[in-house]
């Protein structure tokens, strides 16, 4: 979700009729429920795919961490700040997990930073939303990692063993960010008027682009159909947009807080709310690089990265110098 | 500078008496600091007791292309497990 527009170069599925032998038997084995492996043989659109998938994906956890980041200093407790502070560094956890499989198809990371860094590789659209206000650090904990949270569950069980297994490890940590989140909003949402107002206000800025997260509707589109079969994608954005509205909406009116979409009520019928799409010409003008804060986002991570060369360099020269010592002692 | 830190595979005991378990990777310059990466990135939750770090490059593996071959001999000595053999139930357990 965090992967929200990969483009394969798939052509539509192909039947197991119309593939070669090798295809064939590697569809059979993901049909099976078979996990495939770095070193296992795969075809080269499965490979590209995933690269393409899971570096959107690492590189949103750690894009993440600046909106977030921000707020850390300025914690209003001690206690919230240390909670903060946790949260963020699971982030980067995450996104090594995930450069890690990534690596495992034969990228580096260096690669994939300098892919991050020249814009070649996309993050999620919701990172270039800036967070205003305290009550922010409430909406991206219950909205952005719920939403995160919808999608990353399915994704435990991808066809790609590497993949799946940070899947699972991220899940783990995943419902503390997504509470603690909700229980800044609960506090904010029962505090004083104006505390309120900032949760209500939060709210109405992070309604629409935690819905964006899910990606424009791929219901018709044959990379996602491609996607499926491969299982590296397990259901529709669809879909998971009304689940995630399904459980959200109770849960913001148990708040007392108004999901800024009037349109939005329960359907007895489908057993799931009706709810307004969000502006896709706003989504693709945000991947585009024109929301409010990509040049912010891509201007830190660059940073860190070109500030931080001296640093690789010289623990990697500390290293060889104590290796070399080491062997003259012998 | 394209030199990258190499990659480390990490192993972690999850609790006394079981075996290290592979968790997952990372770079590091060395060992030393490998481990302390490992302790940040996968005992954040008190997941472990003890941490073993292996360069990735030392590692040897068996290829996934033996998989039928390779354990083929295995198949065919079904008598290495006790269910293959018949006890009368007066016997009891055993
Ligand atoms: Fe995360
Ligand atoms: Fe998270």
């Amino acid at each position: 979700m965090y992967a929200q527009l990969v483009k394969s170069s798939g052509k539509g599925v192909k039947s197991l009729e119309e593939m070669d032998p090798q295809e064939r038997a590697f569809q059979q084995r993901i049909d099976a429920g078979d996990k495939i492996e770095p070193k296992d043989w795969m075809p080269d659109g499965y490979r590209k795919n995933l690269i393409r998938q899971i570096g959107q994906h690492a590189h949103s956890e750690i894009v993440g961490q600046l909106p977030e980041g921000n707020w850390i200093t300025r914690a209003p407790t001690l206690e919230r700040k240390a909670i903060l502070l946790a949260k963020v560094q699971d982030e980067a956890g995450h996104g090594l997990y995930l450069y890690c499989a990534a690596e495992t198809l034969g990228v580096t990371r260096d690669e994939l930073f300098e892919m991050l860094n020249n814009g070649k590789m996309k993050y999620s659209s919701i990172f270039n939303y800036p967070t205003l206000t305290w009550a922010d650090m409430g909406a991206v904990g219950w909205l952005v990692d719920g939403a995160a949270i919808m999608n990353q569950v399915p994704l435990q069980r991808t066809s790609y063993g590497p993949y799946a297994r940070a899947m699972i490890r991220i899940c783990k940590e995943e419902s503390f960010h997504q509470r603690q989140g909700f229980d800044i909003m609960m506090k904010m949402a029962n505090g004083s008027e104006a505390q309120k107002k900032m949760a209500q206000d939060a709210l109405n800025r992070f309604w629409f682009p935690s819905l964006m997260m899910f990606g424009p509707s791929d219901k018709e589109s044959v990379h996602s159909a491609q996607s499926m079969a491969w299982k590296i994608k397990m259901n529709t954005n669809d879909e998971l947009r009304q689940k995630f509205v399904d459980q959200t909406a109770p849960q913001a009116e148990y708040l007392g807080l108004t999901v800024p979409d009037e349109t939005l009520r329960w359907n007895e019928e489908k057993g799931g709310y009706d709810f307004a799409e969000p502006d896709w010409n706003e989504f693709f003008d945000v991947i585009k690089g024109n929301g409010p804060c990509n040049t912010d986002r891509l201007n830190a991570r660059r940073k860190a990265w070109d500030e931080g060369a001296w640093v690789r360099e010289a623990m990697l020269a500390h290293a060889e110098k104590k290796r070399a010592a080491k062997l003259a002692a012998e | 500078m394209s030199k990258e830190w190499p990659l480390w595979e990490v192993f972690i005991r999850g609790q006394h008496g079981l075996s290290h378990r592979h968790v997952g990777s990372l770079h590091a310059p060395d060992a030393e600091m490998a481990i302390k990466n490992a302790r940040d990135v996968y005992t954040r939750r008190n997941e472990g007791v003890s941490i073993w770090v292996v360069e990735a490059e030392r590692i040897a593996a068996s290829s996934p292309g033996d998989k039928g071959p390779f354990y083929d001999p295995a198949n065919s000595k079904v008598y290495r497990h006790p269910t293959f053999f018949d006890i009368p139930d007066e016997i009891g357990a055993m």
